[in-house]
């Protein structure tokens, strides 16, 4: 207790030199939850998919169509256990900032193949029986302030003109993970609105979702429907819903860089203040740390003070960084809007706060430490702070 | 004061028993130090004894190497050659860890600018050396509380060192210096910064602490009136002691 008490009076003897240096990691530490957080948001997608489906799209490019005639020869495969299929809709709803997913989808199946998206019995067979009904999840709902029965308008993008939709069901993800801002509704009604105006294009699918019993299976099914498809008119490719997200990962892996990049500059930064503030501790410290060594204090207990005031100034600062990243990820999620379906600070990433945290603290009093320890008693006895 | 558990009772101190055994005895002691490639002797031999309970003032002019002496003395520094033997220990042939046990257990300093902890209270800063012997916080609480009322000090425990006179943060010092009991107090100048009224009051104190607690004392002092409360002076001049080892100093008994 008295050691503590000393290294607590040491910790703030300087107080706005204290007070300004845990304000920096405050910034720091929270900073870097919030920028971990925009990159689990990335792979969001990814950790939420399911080991038990594949998706299966045009072997020349996603924008290529599939013949929905594809889906009974996929269902006759051997470790199958359901298919669908999804079309991106791409509409605007009242202005382009309001971005969110939309897929045409066959309900029924598709709603099989995703139980985390949970609705009730009721809502669910609502929008079976309404080809012009929609599902939309939860924190969409709710950002928009939409309820069942509203009227959704979408100007199509892809698919020309105003389409309106009634809202049947509002989903809820299963998982902390599970996307709740996707609209879903009913893909014959694209189909039969394509075949009325230009006939064409009405039996096409955009991706195919497979559900396997086996997930070890995975690689061995995608090369079984690949390998149906080959030499035809649309070849296919096959890949596990992970390997499929990850794709879309990919082609922002330079910003993800820069952005984990600019998370680690800002660790070493706070380091290098907080390795200042304990140097200049040290050094104007250095008669009492003499003092105590004549006193009999072994050299290792001097080493431990400052080791100890570091880490309780880092511990602080880390702490109430942690509880800072809290807000400031609710602020930024509510600021991105749509653009991050899942965007949360991680149980990793608050591992990796407080490892910081704990190893700005330990980093910042090496050097002085190690300087202190080799310093003698009388030539630390004249230093003058 | 209460005795330190640490230590044997003074009937059983190592080195004898005998009444004319010096506690402290100096031989062919050395030390130089170095700046680059050059070699600056400061103590040349020096052969000194000092008897238990003694009371002795290191005194020569500046650069003597007086305060070499000392720190030799009170193990915090190393010689170059000879033996330090305090208590029938040689010192000078202590490891460092082995040394700062040492200390912890023989040695009481008082500084010439007190070097007392500023964030700690004058009762904390005399109950600081304790840490190192194992006693309970109560029995802490208890050396402390009694060697603060020997200094006079009991009406201002709560007070940081900043919150004290001069004379009375070296009043807190010596009771920091004679909590755990030590075989032998150093003292580095322990008036060098205060004025003359209340280095007399110091001087006072600490020559009544000798008297009352039989302690050995080793002071260095460029104060003549500082001096003439020890009961023997040791002149150094460049190294070397000038004066018999046996001199009294004048005016004492």
């Amino acid at each position: 207790m008295f050691v503590l008490r000393l290294l607590l009076k040491n910790a703030f003897r300087h107080r706005l030199r204290t007070a300004l240096t845990v304000l920096g990691l405050v910034v720091a530490v929270c900073a870097y939850g919030l920028l971990r957080t925009v990159i689990d948001a990335w792979y969001a997608g990814a950790e939420a998919s399911s080991s038990t489906r594949l998706v299966t799209r045009s072997a020349i490019s996603l924008t290529f169509p599939l013949p929905l005639s594809y889906a009974e020869r996929i269902r006759g495969l051997d470790g199958v256990s359901g298919v669908s299929w999804a079309n991106w809709f791409g509409g605007i709803y009242v202005t382009e900032r309001n971005f969110f997913a939309q897929f045409a989808v066959d309900p029924a199946s598709y709603l099989a193949l995703y139980p985390e998206y949970r609705l009730s019995d009721a809502e669910r067979q609502a929008f079976f029986r309404d080809q012009q009904g929609a599902v939309v999840g939860r924190k969409l709902a709710e950002k928009f302030g939409w309820k069942i029965g509203d009227q959704i308008p979408l100007r199509g993008t892809i698919y020309p003109g105003t389409w309106t939709f009634t809202l049947r069901g509002i989903y809820e993800g299963a998982e902390a993970g599970t996307d709740e801002q996707q609209m879903l509704f009913h893909w014959k009604r694209l189909s039969e609105a394509l075949r009325q105006r230009t006939g064409a294009g009405s039996d096409r699918v955009g991706v195919f979702v497979i559900g396997i019993s086996d997930p070890d299976a995975a690689a061995a099914i995608s090369q079984r429907v690949d390998t149906q498809f080959r030499n035809s008119l649309a070849e296919t490719l096959t890949e596990t819903e992970k390997a499929f997200q990850l794709g879309f990962v990919a082609m922002s892996e330079a910003i993800l860089l820069a952005i984990r990049a600019v998370s680690g500059i800002v660790i070493v930064i706070i380091m290098a203040v907080m390795a200042n503030t304990m140097t200049m501790t040290a050094r104007e410290r250095l008669a009492e740390y003499a003092t105590l060594k004549a006193l009999g204090f072994p050299g290792g207990f001097v080493v431990r003070l400052l080791f100890g005031e570091s880490l309780l100034i880092a511990g602080l600062g880390g702490a109430l960084g942690i509880a800072a990243s809290f807000p400031a990820v609710r602020l930024v999620g509510q600021l991105t809007g749509t653009l991050f379906p899942v965007f949360r600070l991680s149980p990793t990433t608050l591992a990796l706060q407080v490892a910081a945290s704990v190893t700005i603290g330990l980093v910042a009093a090496a050097w002085p430490a190690w300087r202190t320890s080799r310093i003698g008693i009388v030539n630390g006895l004249r230093h003058v702070g | 004061m209460p005795a330190d558990p640490r230590r044997d009772p003074p009937a059983a101190a190592p080195g004898g028993g005998a009444a004319d055994t010096p506690l402290i005895r100096i031989r062919g002691l050395s030390k130089a130090y170095r700046r680059g490639e050059q070699v600056i002797p400061v103590l040349q031999g020096i052969d000194l004894d000092v008897r238990r309970a003694e009371f002795i003032a290191l005194m020569g002019p500046s650069g003597s190497g007086k305060s070499t002496l000392l720190n030799l003395v009170a193990g915090i520094d190393k010689p170059d050659a000879g033996r330090i033997e305090i208590g029938g220990v040689d010192i000078a042939r202590l490891g460092e860890s082995e040394l700062a046990d040492w200390r912890a257990a023989h040695v009481g300093f008082v500084f010439q600018f007190y070097n007392l902890m500023p964030v700690l209270t004058a009762f904390e800063n005399v109950e600081l050396p304790l840490l190192l012997t194992g006693l309970s916080r109560r029995q802490r609480r208890a050396h402390a509380g009694a060697a603060l009322e020997m200094v006079g000090l009991a009406d201002r425990v709560d007070h940081y060192p900043n919150e004290l006179s001069g004379g009375q943060q070296q009043r807190v010092a010596i009771a920091r210096a004679l909590v755990t009991d030590p075989t032998l107090v150093v003292a580095d100048e322990p008036t060098g910064d205060l004025d003359r009224t209340t280095g007399e009051e110091v001087l006072g104190l600490m020559d009544e602490l000798h008297r009352e607690l039989g302690k050995t004392i080793v002071m260095v002092t460029h104060d003549p009136k500082a001096a003439a409360r020890a009961q023997r002076l040791v002149h150094l001049e460049k190294g070397v002691l000038v004066d018999e080892p046996e001199a009294a100093a004048p005016g004492r008994r």
